[in-house]
């Protein structure tokens, strides 16, 4: 059975490590769901949170291969339970005087922002999971979508404990 | 004191200790060429770069050390891309160096330029584009350490002319900072331990001593190891010779054309230690129906591998030598403690069974006494002229499948071919690098298709030049021999765009161009004498033409895409085998219609 895993990678913030990882699923054949990377508080390290869809084997043989990578610093496959996991989505919506309070509303129920106004439209910013945007943008379909953006996933795990915790990482950092 | 990028590659290569590079200079790497001159290392110069590191996979095949090969920007580097795959595929630890454009030019679609990091980075262990002169001596050592550690690998570096130029101060330390690269070396206490259980448990065990036995250089601990434990062990195909095939418990290679009962011992065991070795579909057949008895042992330094391909019940991550050790440590413990007996499973009648198998089975071969020479003849009259001292190199195909049958194989490196990716044309260069890394006094054999060797066979004048002399025999059948016996087989005889003219070219005068003594065996008979002749030559290179059968096959055969279980030893098995296959189907057909 596939199902959605998620996946935060630390990776050496060298040219052309998104590149490596980006390849590697694709020659290998995994399936990319989604890919967020940005920088970490330490500026030598990039963090990367991938959603594949797979079966557990497949799912093992995807961590060892991204291991294999010698820009790879770490990986933790995060359980959805027991982690935060955020997208951001834009909606452009067609919005006239008749229209906008409604609009209006149905962002405030989803905790969406009206990031900007004009004549005919509204920009609206939400963060949340993937069901959640898309219970949003499926509201926002009647009144006309313009255009839409959503970010890939990212994610940490709850508790104190932190991808970092017991690795040379941090006690290079130490240093 | 200052010196250049292009001083510090000569530098490091020194401080890496590396005697001999292969390589072709050029428009971007010509600022390395100069301070050459002055190096502490021997240049080979190519005739084509994919012969630089064909040969530099030749040299660290046959010693164990990183071969190095350097070549210029955009074209030169991507003849490398076969090489590296071959590399990658096969775990050969390679350096490749290769000139880049200027920083200041590279993305603007220059002269000679190519995107060199982005080829070859999903064929490579590891490339870098070197973005400063200072960071050439860290690239190259951090490199040649990926190279050569772990399971070992090609690794690319990439160097901007402009870098080669810049001036820097020269800086070397021993160090190596790669926090996201660190191979586990030893296996795992427990696992080693539940290795030896579940092995003194089994009635039917076999070792699948793979090439990561080769590479690790471990075939004193796989030999001590079988023989403590008493279990038979079969070799692949780029695990030849790491236990001698005249060790009584060698089995014979397995797979596709495997040795009948090197297949068989896989297919009936109970319990498969897998060492060094990746399950890869040509050992396996259809993999459902592969080993279907055993639980399996995987020990190998890559973890990826373990499970990749078949679930396993004990994994060991670990480099081979150091595992093996590990394991052989436990027994002796157990062994001081006059506890070994429990530990040491019964595998005498399963040792009987195979040795029957070897003696029922053997290789068949039909040699006239006079006239038709068979391939497999010419072949075992070249290993009985050069013997267990020789490095025997293959190219692929056919030649290189009678190579590994019939050749008894007595060390780790002495055969030398391209196993995972089947790379024709790879016998002339390596034998070639092969000889530098093995020096004057072990002969080096090129065992090469007439379809391999007019791949490459432009390396000769590189060995001429260099003087390198290496034995180069062609089995000359005037066919691309393995696609036309598949043709054959499941082509129904249509062969299409096979044929060599055996004629084109004339090796003989193709000897005789590149200035060394050129030979040709016509019929058997002729055999012992021209090879006589060819032995005595030791100070150049030596061409063989062997005129073979051209309708010989390879067999044993596992059809493709098949179980293990159908191996096949002959044509008129094959041709039985496929003859109630067809009249299966028709009964099935005509069932349907009624």
């Amino acid at each position: 059975m596939n199902s959605n895993h998620t996946l935060s990678v630390l990776v050496e913030n060298k040219p052309g490590v998104l590149t490596r990882i980006a390849g590697m699923f694709a020659r290998r054949g995994y399936n990319i769901h989604s890919l967020a990377v940005g920088p970490t508080d330490d500026e030598r390290v990039s963090r990367l949170t991938v959603v594949v869809g797979t079966e557990a084997v497949q799912l093992e043989q995807i961590i060892k291969q991204l291991n294999k990578l010698v820009h790879v610093l770490k990986i933790l496959e995060l359980d959805p339970d027991d982690a935060v996991e955020r997208e951001m989505q834009l909606v452009k919506v067609t919005a006239d005087p008749a229209t906008r309070s409604q609009i209006i509303e149905i962002a405030e129920v989803f905790r969406a922002k009206i990031v900007d106004v004009s004549h005919d439209a509204l920009t609206i910013e939400a963060a949340g999971n993937p069901a959640k945007l898309e219970a949003l943008a499926e509201l926002l379909a009647p009144y006309g979508i313009r255009e839409m953006v959503r970010s890939g996933t990212i994610a940490l795990s709850r508790g104190t404990r932190s991808i970092t915790d017991g690795s040379k990482l941090r006690m290079q950092r130490a240093v | 004191m200052k010196i250049t990028g292009a001083q510090a590659v000569m530098k490091s290569l020194e401080m890496l200790g590396v005697d001999t590079v292969f390589g072709y200079p050029g428009g971007a790497i010509l600022p390395a060429y100069d301070p050459m001159i002055e190096a502490g290392f021997e240049h080979v110069l190519v005739r084509h770069e994919q012969g630089a590191i064909h040969m530099a996979e030749g040299y660290a095949h046959a010693t164990g050390r990183v071969g190095v090969c350097i070549v210029t920007s955009g074209p030169a580097a991507t003849n490398l891309v076969t090489g590296l795959a071959d590399a990658n595929m096969d775990s050969i630890p390679v350096l490749a160096i290769t000139g880049q454009v200027a920083t200041t030019a590279i993305g603007s679609d220059a002269f000679q330029e190519a995107d060199v990091t982005g080829i070859t980075m999903p064929i490579t262990k590891h490339n870098e584009l070197v973005h400063t002169a200072e960071r050439i001596a860290g690239a190259l050592k951090e490199a040649y350490y990926i190279a050569k550690s772990g399971r070992p690998g090609p690794v690319l570096v990439d160097i901007p002319k402009d870098v080669l130029n810049d001036l820097i101060e020269w800086h070397w330390d021993e160090h190596i900072d790669l926090p996201g690269y660190r191979p586990t070396i030893r296996g795992h206490g427990k696992m080693v331990k539940e290795a030896l259980d579940l092995i003194a448990s089994a009635k039917r065990p076999v070792i699948y001593a793979g090439g990561g036995l080769v590479r690790a250089d471990a075939g004193e601990e796989l030999r001590d190891f079988a023989e403590r434990l008493q279990l038979p062990v079969v070799t692949t195909l780029m695990g030849r010779g790491i236990l001698p095939d005249r060790h009584e418990l060698t089995v014979g290679m397995p797979g596709m054309h495997g040795h009948y009962a090197g297949v068989k011992a896989l297919q009936e065991t109970d319990l498969l230690v897998t060492l060094g070795a990746r399950f890869d579909d040509r050992v396996t057949g259809r993999l459902d129906a592969f080993a279907p008895l055993a639980k399996v042992i995987h020990v190998d330094v890559d973890p990826a591998e373990i499970g990749k391909n078949r679930e396993v019940d004990v994994p060991i991550v670990g480099d081979l030598k150091v595992v093996l050790g590990q394991l052989l440590r436990v027994l002796d413990d157990k062994e001081e403690k006059g506890l070994l007996e429990p530990l040491l499973p019964d595998t005498k009648a399963w040792r009987n069974h195979l040795d029957e198998l070897k003696r029922d089975h053997p290789l068949l071969l039909d040699q006239p006494e006079t006239g038709v020479l068979k391939p497999q003849t010419a072949i075992r009259a070249i290993y009985d002229t050069w013997g267990d001292d020789a490095v025997y190199v293959s190219g692929v195909g056919q030649h290189q499948m009678w190579a590994a049958q019939h050749i008894p194989y007595s060390r780790g490196g002495q055969w030398i071919n391209s196993g995972g990716l089947g790379t024709m044309g790879f016998a002339v260069p390596a034998a070639i690098g092969a000889k530098v890394g093995v020096g004057r006094d072990v002969p080096v054999v090129a065992i090469d298709g007439d379809g391999c060797f007019q791949m490459t066979f432009q390396e000769i004048a590189a060995a001429v030049q260099h003087d390198i002399p290496v034995i180069f025999c062609v089995i000359n059948n005037g066919f691309l021999g393995m696609v036309r016996q598949w043709q054959s087989l499941f082509y129904e005889d249509r062969l299409s765009q096979v044929r060599l003219p055996q004629d084109c070219p004339d090796l003989l005068k193709l000897a005789d161009a590149y200035g060394i003594p050129g030979f040709r065996v016509m019929h058997v008979e002729d055999l012992d004498a021209i090879l006589a002749k060819a032995y005595a030559i030791t100070d150049q290179p030596v061409l063989i033409d062997f005129r073979v059968d051209p309708d010989e096959m390879v067999f044993p055969m596992v059809p493709s895409g098949a179980s293990n279980d159908d191996v096949l030893e002959t044509a008129e098995q094959w041709y039985a085998r496929a003859a109630a296959l067809a009249a299966a189907k028709l009964a099935a057909a005509g069932e349907d219609q009624l």
